[in-house]
């Protein structure tokens, strides 16, 4: 189902600005079959469930691109705003705070509850706001780095906030005795999505997570669409292409930069926030940096900077991951005679893959047309490998 | 001041009262190297005003702080009367310079329109929020600008077949007009144009010698320029400096600097 949908998406591109409507239609019919998709199967099938997170995973590579694809700035740090969203979620969404007794827009049953309730809406909301001024914070120290230095310095910022993750049960970062994240043992239970006009969700029924992950992978990627063609978009081009001839043009770098940096973590935000409460608990030992590299290759799968692509790319690994490997080639060594599972390999087999693409079709599977472009463009290379042959 | 004070186009002009920029003591000390040192000078509004000099004189450092690329280490930069020492180059453009480079630097992936939109940048409005809603107002700024970008775009004289094309595959000539169509974009009272006939051929430096008078009269601002070609230099400003070794040792009329003894040297060598 999904690969036709894929399938959709892609004539949808490929039709070109000469045929806009019929790639509009296309592109309607590919969402329409991407929603009514859960009816076919279970309500609480585990394919929803790694649907629902494909969808979370797209939202999450969106955001990522954001700051590399479009500004090209290299952010190995992503997974900080993962955690960030996911803890606003914990700290206003479940009992953990018990000796607060905050109730806004939740259902009945969790008035009764300790601690602070707030409708994930609000959550969803607030967490975009944080992880935007963390994105802003992030980017300050890196405005005066180019390429590999700013890929320091968000590894570090990534590696910072997953270690306060880990050592804030007991005072934050050690400091005091005020316990924020609740260390390994994590936060749990979450509030579930409670939405307005219609039912509480649960954990038996999962289809209105996945429409809800839906909704928040649609508006992910029209923001995406709109920012690209506008202004904004061209400036981080430019930023991306040349810094000091951007600068000369007029295009305040800092600003466009900090806005790069902000709007692509508050997408990290929204779907931290989203995974929290689906996956019911947050626990420091979800935001480890390993996360952040699987975000940044499905981008570079896709195709850095092409919005198609990095959908299609979040798709791709996130079945990888949850369907491929543990379901359906888990027993592939031992078939052959050799004493391991594949799950421990997951992120061999994701290194191998980059390797295979940046061999085989370094662009990416749907290469953005400029990219495409410096590709092409490639004939320097061809003249080495020459030289070299 | 008014711009009755400004006379005739061309040559024989008499240039304005009134400076468009003006630096005092300008100085660019790299380390132990001084670059530029301690240079004065002015650009009379409406005028076209030459800088050369041999290789390494400074000339583009000198043109780095004008534009805020470079913080002078001492001096003062004076545009329109307000001064903009320690502005960002972005802020500077945005009061009204424009330049180009002297290899070229184009957006390379984006196309000669898109580069010339990102040259409105400074004169656009729209914001983030807007963009994402495609306000009325977006949609009209977007429209107006693309309709600008290929006014511009015809009026340095690319093909309107070029305009959708990738920067990067331009010829040449054609990547030199987009760069001059994308500085005119942001709407600059002053235009810096950084060895503008490099790499041209002399029936093209003639053409655009002809274009900048053009270009002044049609979009009232001054040019300034650095040109190693002398017969460009000779047939298009009014007013040419001289700088070597960072210093500024001459200036005035084409005519009169082309027989000053020290630029003669400076270019040639003492003579025996």
């Amino acid at each position: 189902m999904t690969a036709t949908a894929q399938r959709l998406r892609r004539n949808a591109q490929a039709a070109g600005p000469r045929s806009r409507t019929a790639a509009r239609i296309a592109t309607a019919a590919a969402i329409l079959a991407v929603a009514l998709l859960p009816f076919f199967y279970d309500s609480g099938s585990p394919f929803i469930e790694d649907s629902t997170v494909a969808l979370v995973y797209v939202v999450m590579a969106l955001g990522l691109n954001i700051v590399v694809g479009f500004a090209g700035l290299l952010d190995l740090g992503y997974v900080a705003f993962f955690a960030i969203g996911a803890y606003t979620v914990g700290w206003f969404g479940s009992s953990f705070f018990s000796s607060r007794n905050i109730h806004v827009g939740v259902a009945e049953q969790l008035t009764n509850l300790p601690g602070i309730h707030l409708n994930w809406l609000i959550v969803v909301v607030i967490a975009a706001c944080f992880t935007a001024l963390a994105g802003a914070i992030l980017g300050f120290p890196t405005l005066r780095l180019r390429g590999d230095y700013i890929a320091i310095v968000t590894l570090a910022f990534g590696e910072i906030i997953g270690r306060i993750a880990v050592n804030s049960d007991e005072g934050v970062f050690g400091i005091g005795d005020f316990n924020l994240t609740n260390g390994r043992r994590g936060i749990t239970p979450v509030d579930k999505i409670d939405l307005p006009f219609v039912e509480r969700f649960t954990t038996l029924d999962l289809r209105p997570w996945y429409w809800t992950a839906l909704g928040l992978a649609l508006i992910v990627l029209f923001i995406n669409f709109r920012l690209r063609d506008s202004r904004l978009g061209r400036a981080w081009i430019a930023v991306r292409e040349d810094e000091v001839a951007a600068v000369s043009m007029g295009i305040p770098t800092v600003r466009v930069k900090l806005l790069a940096y902000a709007l692509g973590a508050s997408m990290g935000g929204m779907a931290g926030a989203f995974l929290g409460s689906f996956y019911n608990t947050v626990n420091a030992d979800q935001f480890e940096f390993s996360f952040s590299i699987f975000v940044l290759a499905m981008i570079i799968l896709g195709g850095l900077g092409s919005i198609w692509g990095v959908v299609l790319g979040a798709i791709l690994l996130s079945f990888i991951n949850t369907r491929l490997i543990p379901d359906v080639l888990n027993t592939l060594p031992s078939e052959v005679g050799l004493d391991f599972d594949l799950t421990q390999l997951g992120f061999g087999i994701f290194g191998f893959l980059l390797v295979i693409m940046m061999v085989l079709r370094p662009q990416g599977l749907l290469p953005e047309k400029r990219h495409k472009a410096e590709f092409a463009h490639a004939g320097d290379e061809d003249i080495v490998r020459e030289v070299q042959a | 001041m008014s711009r009755a004070a400004t006379a005739e186009d061309g040559r024989g002009t008499v240039l304005s009262d009134t400076a468009i920029l003006e630096t005092q003591g300008l100085t660019k000390q790299f380390g132990g190297l001084v670059a530029v040192s301690d240079v004065s000078f002015r650009v009379p509004e409406r005028s076209i005003v030459s800088i050369i000099g041999p290789n390494g004189a400074g000339k583009t450092t000198f043109f780095n702080m004008l534009t805020g690329l470079y913080r002078p280490s001492f001096g003062r930069v004076y545009f329109n009367g307000r001064d903009v020492t320690r502005r960002r180059p972005d802020q500077i453009t945005a009061a009204g310079v424009a330049r180009t480079f002297q290899n070229i630097r184009l957006f390379g992936t984006m196309t000669a329109v898109e580069n010339v939109l990102v040259g409105q940048h400074a004169r656009m409005k729209s914001t983030v929020f807007g963009s994402v809603v495609r306000t009325p107002f977006v949609r009209r700024e977007e429209r107006r600008g693309r309709e600008k970008a290929r006014e511009l775009l015809a009026y340095v004289g690319v093909k309107p077949e070029r305009f959708e094309q990738t920067a990067s595959f331009l010829a040449y000539g054609d990547q030199r007009r987009v760069e001059i169509a994308r500085a005119l974009a942001s709407d600059p009272k002053l235009l810096l144009l950084d060895e503008p006939t490099a790499g041209m051929n002399p029936q093209e430096s003639e053409q655009l010698t002809g274009f900048m008078h053009q270009l002044r009269q049609d979009r009232d601002l001054a040019i300034l320029l650095i040109e190693h070609d002398m017969k460009v230099v000779m047939g298009v400003s009014e007013q040419v400096t001289v700088l070597d070794h960072g210093t500024k040792i001459a200036e005035g009329e084409p005519q009169k600097v082309r027989n000053d003894p020290k630029v003669v040297e400076a270019y040639l060598g003492k003579q025996g």
